[in-house]
């Protein structure tokens, strides 16, 4: 593992920045939950509405094994490159805190399911790979509510199980990422994973959740909890990196300790307290049996999807576009199928440019996702292009007000009368305005360029600027030549 | 006492409704203790039912049971006589109650037991201690005290208890009924509250083997919603033969070591020879490791219980101090108010036992000794059908008389917690007595053998008369 | 031996308050049961590995289909302090 990693760049380079995350990433594609049959359809729910005497740790119930979240388990870890253990099995993590129900967390320890995998994602000077130590099964918490909405300053915590036992996966990097821009690029790479996989909803509240450890060069790690979202990550990483640069620069010592993220105000406060003094006492769990399903790893492994990697080379061959297009399109699942539906009808060159840099761009902007776009209508947007009915502006237009109004191209085309104005009728108006206009052929010929510019403006004025202006400059020096 | 047979009598000559209510009366009229919880009401609405349900055709149809008090009872508080589960009435039954009630019978009420079943004499109960049916100066055992002195009692015939490390057979030998520890897996623990879940099993108990094996073959099979729970379906009422003739009976020597009563050593050997006399042979056996298993039962038993007990916190059920400080203090104070003595103290050895620093040492050292002792019955019950050893090395002692050392009272599980640690199955019936109080002998089988350990203790049953003889309570 | 503030320590793991007083009690009668199970030193267990399970039943799995859940009433019936269908807990910090 190690030699396959040294290929890519050393252990520590001179930023000295070390970055490990611990994702748990929420099977929220399943019907169930992990050990008990309570529906995972909760979110819109009132709460302790979605909770048996499983999930609510009731004296006496025991758990049983989702089979299908362990598939789900194993797909994942296939897909981060892990191998698949011969024997797993299942501990408890004993600890207290209100949103645990038992007392302790069911979870794996030694024998986690899947182990030793990486994934490659773009570093500052080109590929690099970050290892993946484990991914292993544990159950969710339940989810508590502070009252007044503030953790420091609320009386009493309301506590929803409604969550309590849901399918977590946990994956843990080793400390291979160098800045928090590749945390980030990290991040985005393995929820564009997860996605192709179809085994979590990303887009659902707390599907997944990162914890980030961080050291630098010289000082102790420290480890930052309550991360949300990606950009959070970023976020919190660099106040990190900046505070214990600072830390360390005025002689300070940076502390082993539980940091917890600020997301309004973008900052990490110590937790201090007494909770930190931890001991799990991790011991196997006598009401689950062990489990050997390393045999339908290969099985698995042949429903696995195409994944970006392989994905965005293909694209490359198939359909001749830059690498640069390829990996953009590949990078959301939908994206992608949405690129492979419009290359099928129009030039696939052509729908790259169109998706990834101009599409992309205008949801990017507008912050949303590819399915507020149908590819049939990015079909007939591209066909008008490309037959040269509308122009290249009108095309931006149209993707712009469907995006913010609704509506079809066609509509659009037909009510902003996009359509470019056929080339008789361009012929005509260039024949008319150099028939009206006989003191700017005589310029032209007096080798007055500006000429040309003015009866350009003549023919749009009379096209009702449907005409492509190139298109219109061509014609007009053609006559001219006819003309001398 | 009473059987089965008489109560389904006294239901065709009475009603159903009478029959529960003067079930009921016996219980309040008795000063044993027996019950913390007597389920009145829903007793007596079931009975007025039961000929409007089919339940009526089923094999306990109106049978009386006493259930264990750490056994999930739906609407029947359910406290595991300890203070920190006051109030909490479940919202559901344990696989054994659904059992139950498809098979008729009718629950009278929860049994008393050892706080979170911790213990050998239902002394640690919150609600004071069972007494014994036979001299209520002394202990009824535990930690199913409560079920198996209302049995003996003759309050009701059957009666479920757990046994973790004896719990059942302990006080059966104490009160001088039937009590079975099952195979492990053959029982779901579905709605049975963990003490150790590594060893415990639901039992059966009844005034004799034939009421005791009709009870088991209503509660055993199998159950999806226990992990360890096996597929077996068997009629154990077929084991119930008459006939120990060629069987081979393995008597180890570490079974009758320090501490053992000379009377009750006598009245086990009896037993032995009383078989022989029917057929059967019986050869001495080497279990090396017997003088090793208490303490790693003790040990896996803490270790566990710490974590399955770090439920009770007094936030979804059970007790809750009025005042709220920050959560950890609060915690704190509700556990510490809400355990007894005994529980803490092994919830807090447990605790040390998995710790940091201390796992390898206690934990998972009492881990690989469970394996030589598991190896110890492997290799006994090699060439020999069953074993036969005493239940408790003394009959039931006085009250108050252990109490205060711990370690004394661990010191009696001795011969019961091996069985637990290996997971076999093992059948306690009386076999004489002692100054008045009951001796109990076991008989232990292979995994899975129960039909031959069930047959043995037929046998001896149909031969003998112990069962027969009946405290005369007042 | 068990110290007083290994009593401390493990009684704060276990969420069990003891009080100050209480300690050295406590102390004691640990160390007693303590050294009793310090037997378990004598037996050799190089090569013996530790028994989890007792019956030995591998890959047991549920179907991955809806059951009935718990109502709300029932779900938060127990609980001694509630509030708008929760659970209600002391504060965090």
């Amino acid at each position: 593992m190690i030699e396959e990693y040294l290929k890519y760049r050393p252990l520590l380079d001179d930023t000295g920045i070390m970055i490990g995350l611990e994702i748990h990433v929420q099977l929220n594609k399943l019907n169930t939950k992990i050990f008990c049959g309570c529906g995972l359809d909760y979110h819109n729910d009132p709460p302790n509405t979605h909770t048996c005497p499983v999930c609510l740790g009731l004296p006496g119930s025991l758990p049983v094994i989702n089979r299908k979240a362990v598939e789900y388990s194993i797909k994942l870890g296939l897909a981060l490159n892990c191998s698949i253990q011969e024997h797993t099995q299942f501990y408890r993590k004993n600890y207290y805190y209100p949103d645990l129900p038992k007392g302790f967390q069911i979870t794996q320890y030694d024998f986690p399911l899947a182990s030793n995998g990486y994934i490659n994602i773009e570093g500052e000077n080109g590929e690099v790979r970050i290892r993946i130590n484990r991914a292993h099964m544990e159950e969710d918490p339940g989810r508590l509510v502070h009252e007044g909405g503030n953790i420091e300053h609320s009386k009493h915590t309301m506590i929803d199980y409604n969550r309590s036992g849901v399918a977590l996966l946990e994956i843990v990097t080793e400390p291979d990422l160098r800045s928090p821009k590749e945390a980030r690029r990290f991040l985005d790479k393995l929820r564009s994973i997860i996605e192709y996989l179809d085994v979590c909803n990303t887009s659902l509240e707390g599907a997944t959740r990162v914890d980030a450890n961080i050291s630098l060069a010289g000082g102790s790690r420290s480890e930052i909890k309550n991360i949300s979202s990606h950009k959070g990550a970023e976020r919190a990483l660099l106040f990190e990196v900046v505070r214990q640069k600072n830390l360390l620069r005025r002689g300070g010592k940076v502390v082993l300790e539980t940091r917890h993220f600020n997301e309004e105000m973008g900052i990490t406060v110590s937790l201090r307290t007494k909770e930190e003094e931890h001991d799990y006492r991790y011991f196997p769990e006598a009401d689950l049996v062990p489990i050997k399903v390393a045999d339908w790893a290969p099985g698995i492994a042949k429903t696995l999807p195409e994944l970006p990697d392989a994905k965005r080379e293909r694209f490359v061959s198939q359909y001749g576009i830059s690498d640069d297009h390829a990996k953009s399109l590949t990078s959301e699942k939908r994206l992608a199928e949405f690129y492979e539906e419009v290359a099928a009808h129009v030039n696939p060159k052509m729908a790259a440019v169109w998706t990834a840099d101009v599409l992309k761009g205008e949801l990017n902007y507008r912050d949303i996702g590819i399915t507020a776009f149908k590819s049939e209508d990015m079909v007939k947007l591209l066909k008008l292009v490309a037959d040269d009915k509308i122009t290249d502006s009108s095309g931006n237009q149209i993707i712009r007000t469907v995006l913010d109004e609704g509506g079809s191209p066609d509509s659009i085309v037909e009510s902003e009368g996009l359509l470019k104005a056929g080339g008789d009728i361009i012929g005509t108006a260039v024949d008319e305005a150099i028939n009206e206009n006989p003191q700017a052929v005589t310029d032209y010929q007096n080798g007055k360029q500006e000429a040309v510019n003015f009866l350009i403006g003549q023919v749009m004025k009379k096209t009702r600027g449907r005409s492509d202006a190139k298109a219109v400059r061509e014609m007009i020096i053609e006559k001219f030549k006819g003309i001398m | 006492m009473i059987t089965i047979s008489q109560t389904l009598k006294a239901i065709d000559e009475s009603s159903y409704e009478e029959v529960v209510s003067q079930c009921i009366e016996r219980i309040k009229n008795n000063k044993l203790n027996t019950f913390i919880t007597i389920a009145e009401e829903s007793a007596l609405e079931i009975a007025k039912n039961i000929n409007s349900s089919k339940n009526h055709l089923q094999p306990l149809a109106g049978v009386p049971v006493a259930i264990k008090d750490n056994i999930s009872t739906k609407g029947i508080q359910t406290t595991c006589a300890s203070n920190i589960l006051t109030g909490y009435v479940p919202p559901y039954d344990a696989h054994v109650i659904e059992r139950l009630k498809e098979a008729g019978a009718i629950i009278v009420g929860k049994a008393n037991m050892d706080e979170f079943a911790m213990g050998t004499s239902t002394e640690t109960s919150h609600y004071g201690p069972a007494l014994n049916p036979w001299n209520t100066d002394h202990v009824s055992g535990g930690s199913s005290g409560g079920s198996a002195a209302t049995v003996a009692a003759g309050e009701v015939s059957v009666a479920l208890g757990s046994d973790t490390g004896g719990s059942v057979r302990c006080p059966a030998s104490f009160c001088g009924v039937v009590g079975l520890k099952p195979t492990y897996g053959i029982i779901s623990r579905y709605g049975l509250i963990s003490y150790a879940n590594s060893l415990e099993q639901i039992g059966p108990i009844a005034t004799n083997v034939k009421d005791m094996t009709l009870l088991f073959n209503v509660i055993t099979g199998y159950d999806s919603r226990d992990s360890t729970s096996v597929q077996i379906e068997k009629d154990y009422t077929e084991s119930l033969v008459n006939d120990v003739n060629g069987l081979i009976i393995g008597v180890p020597d570490e079974y009758f070591g320090e501490g053992t009563e000379p009377a009750v050593e006598k009245a086990v050997w009896d037993g032995v020879h009383t078989l022989e006399g029917l057929g059967a042979s019986w050869k001495k056996v080497k279990m090396p490791h017997t003088r090793y298993a208490l303490a790693a039962y003790y040990i896996i038993a803490m270790s566990e219980a710490s974590s399955n007990l770090a439920r009770f916190d007094g936030m979804r059920y059970g007790l809750r101090l009025t005042k709220d400080h920050d959560w950890h203090t609060t915690y704190s104070e509700i556990r510490a108010k809400g355990f007894g003595e005994e529980v803490k103290r092994r919830v807090l050895l447990g605790t040390y036992a998995l710790s940091a620093g201390y796992m390898d040492k206690y934990y998972l050292k009492a881990l690989k000794v469970r394996t030589l002792v598991k190896q110890d019955f492997d290799l006994a019950l090699k060439d020999t059908d069953v074993l036969i050893a005493p239940t408790m090395p003394a009959p039931a002692f006085k009250l108050g008389e252990k109490i205060s050392d711990p370690l004394t009272l661990y010191l009696a599980d001795v011969n019961t917690v091996p069985i637990n640690l290996a997971g076999v199955p093992s059948i306690s019936l009386p076999c004489g007595f002692d100054n008045g109080l009951p001796i109990g002998l076991q008989i232990i089988g292979r995994h899975f053998d129960e039909e031959t350990v069930l047959r043995v203790a037929y046998t001896f049953e149909q031969n003998t008369d112990f069962h027969t003889i009946t405290p005369e309570v007042r | 031996m068990i110290t007083t503030k290994e009593v401390e320590h493990i009684s704060w793991l276990a969420r069990l308050k003891v009080n100050e007083e209480q300690l050295e009690g406590y102390a004691q009668q640990l160390n007693s049961i303590l050294d009793y199970f310090a037997q378990l030193d004598e037996v050799e267990t190089k090569d013996v590995e530790p028994t989890y399970h007792v019956i030995d039943v591998n890959n047991v799995f549920r179907d991955d289909v809806i059951t009935p859940s718990l109502s709300q009433d029932e779900a938060i019936g127990n609980a001694p302090k509630k509030q708008d269908g929760c659970f209600k807990a002391p504060r965090i910090i």
